[in-house]
């Protein structure tokens, strides 16, 4: 943590935690010369990622995932509804992205945070085009009946990164996510067949779905957000970093390294096309590592 | 590849672009920017004194409303303000008015694609208007593409909902056009090629996005050069008038 002290510097007459509040711009340019983050990573390492399936029972899917301490509980709840008369074969998904108080210090109770609706916007924006989720797949009766996927994903600690964060608890809630029995009832609609009594009454009543299904994932999103501060690119900045140098960008990937999505949403600096190239380079690190993680924690599951 | 699109315009061809300055009395800068049909109105209130809480007072604050042309303001509308506050905070030099607030409030009139490039150029007329310091004129355009992996410049709605994917794109106004001849120097070229704002919807390949920056960046200088012209014809008749 200790900074090296060069002579007509302040920094060697202050301690260090005072230099960090009253210069923080000084105190990370400082570390960033040494190639070095105030947390001890590389400029390029992202924080360690844990990821965890099936956090909220009750859902039909669900998944909390942390990067650094930045904290993300993502669950789906499928309803039955009827589809739109323009895609009579779709199911559809409404994704919301909430931050509530308890995240961070400029959300205050009453005054929803600003970026929520944005990071809502960019989730669904990308989920949907990426075509990780073909929505053919969530229809069970042509032009009757079809799933509706809600997908919540609550920011508990928002440490920056946070879309990351929220794509890759999506992402896992998706690869989590069962698809529940139903079967047409007398009167023709779709019911929600519960385990409890699914013994002689379910056989006679035809189910529309023999048994719980998993979703077929393809080609799933991966993200990094980098900061871009003078020549200096950092992976995945945490809302300090974010704070004090507010240029950043957001590269979304897929697991065939196709583009997504490529954010950069103004900030003071201008960004060349050497360091956009850059920025791609570490991402796509950044989703094998992730591929990793979320291979492994379907893993654990299924173990259990 | 000219009668692909609608109107008979080449791949590499922009719509006609018009922009006028001072068009509403009260605000204290207004502008009104359209691309072929799409047009937005824009105008500016400011600096006024305080900035909100959450920002730097030691820096001049900039807050947007973005008005739909139809319906109430939903998560889109939030974003498109969030990207072209965050633009226009390239732009400005915010630290010649510290502890301001300058709101700025855009009303879509007609949204007939690229919606966010007309957005753009109307906010930054509206405060070159409003005679708040700017570093450069931000210039935006849309690139899309199609299945093929043809890149079109500007595309209308019906484009816009054809495509595979799309970029959008800002860049500041090319340097090359404010200095004279000749007087470009290294430093100058590593800021041209700078992008201030990048946004991208759809499946792509990364060689495909460098592309259409390509493609985009080359088509900038012709697009600041009619903008500048449109703007400073203006301010030379008003100077008249005045006089």
């Amino acid at each position: 943590m200790a900074v090296t002290s060069g002579p007509n510097d302040l920094s060697s007459e202050m301690e260090v935690d005072a230099f960090r509040r009253l210069f923080p711009l000084r105190f990370h340019e400082r570390h960033l010369l040494e190639s070095l983050r105030p947390d001890g990573r590389p400029l390029g390492r992202a924080r360690d990622t844990t990821l965890m399936l099936g956090a909220v029972a009750s859902a039909n899917g669900s998944a909390m995932a942390k990067i650094g301490s930045t904290t993300m509980l993502a669950a789906i709840k499928m309803e039955v509804m009827t589809p739109t008369a323009e895609a009579p074969d779709e199911g559809c998904i409404a994704i919301e992205f909430h931050m509530p108080p308890i995240c961070s210090p400029l959300v205050r109770p009453g005054r929803p945070a600003e970026v929520a609706p944005v990071i809502s916007k960019q989730l669904s924006d990308t989920i949907l085009s990426s075509g990780m989720i073909d929505l053919k797949e969530l229809c069970l009766v042509g032009g009757k009946a079809a799933w509706m996927a809600y997908l919540d994903i609550y920011c508990l600690d928002a440490d920056g990164a946070l879309f990351d964060a929220a794509l890759l608890s999506a992402v896992a809630a998706f690869s989590h996510l069962q698809i529940p029995v139903v079967s047409l009832n007398d009167d023709g609609r779709i019911v929600i067949i519960s385990e409890d009594n699914n013994g002689g009454a379910m056989k006679e009543k035809e189910p529309v779905n023999k048994e719980k299904i998993k979703l077929k994932l393809k080609s799933v999103p991966f993200s990094l957000t980098c900061v871009l501060h003078k020549k200096y690119i950092l992976a995945d900045p945490t809302s300090e970093e974010e704070s004090i140098m507010e240029t950043f960008l957001t590269v979304v990937l897929d697991s065939s390294f196709q583009l997504v999505s490529l954010n950069k949403p103004g900030g003071p600096g201008l960004t060349n096309s050497s360091a956009i190239q850059d920025c791609v380079t570490l991402t796509r690190q950044r989703v094998k590592e992730l591929q990793k993680i979320l291979n492994e924690a379907i893993s654990d599951m299924e173990v259990d | 590849m000219d009668s692909e699109r609608k109107g008979g315009r080449g791949a590499n061809q922009l719509r006609p672009v018009d922009c006028s300055r001072n068009v509403l009395s009260r605000a204290h800068g207004s502008a009104s920017c359209s691309h072929g049909e799409t047009r937005v109105l824009a105008a500016v209130y400011g600096p006024k004194a305080g900035t909100k809480k959450n920002e730097n007072p030691e820096k001049a604050c900039i807050e947007i409303t973005w008005k739909p042309k139809t319906g109430q303001i939903g998560k889109p509308e939030k974003e498109f303000e969030m990207i072209l506050k965050r633009t226009l905070e390239n732009i400005c030099l915010l630290t010649v008015h510290p502890n301001t607030t300058t709101s700025i409030i855009v009303q879509v009139v007609h949204d007939d694609g690229s919606l966010l490039p007309c957005a753009i150029h109307a906010a930054c007329a509206a405060l070159l208007d409003a005679g708040i310091p700017l570093k450069y004129l931000a210039v935006a355009i849309c690139c899309c593409l199609t299945e093929s992996g043809n890149i079109l410049l500007d595309p209308s709605k019906l484009e816009e909902q054809k495509m595979k994917a799309f970029v959008c794109l800002v860049f500041p106004s090319s340097i090359h056009s404010v200095l004279p001849e000749g007087s470009i120097s290294i430093g100058g070229e590593s800021k041209g090629d700078g992008i201030i704002t990048s946004l991208t919807h759809g499946v792509m390949r990364v060689e495909d996005y460098f592309q259409c920056v390509e493609q985009g960046r080359a088509a900038i200088t012709p697009l600041s050069n009619i903008l500048k012209k449109k703007l400073q014809s203006q301010s030379a008749s008003n100077l008249s008038k005045a006089g």
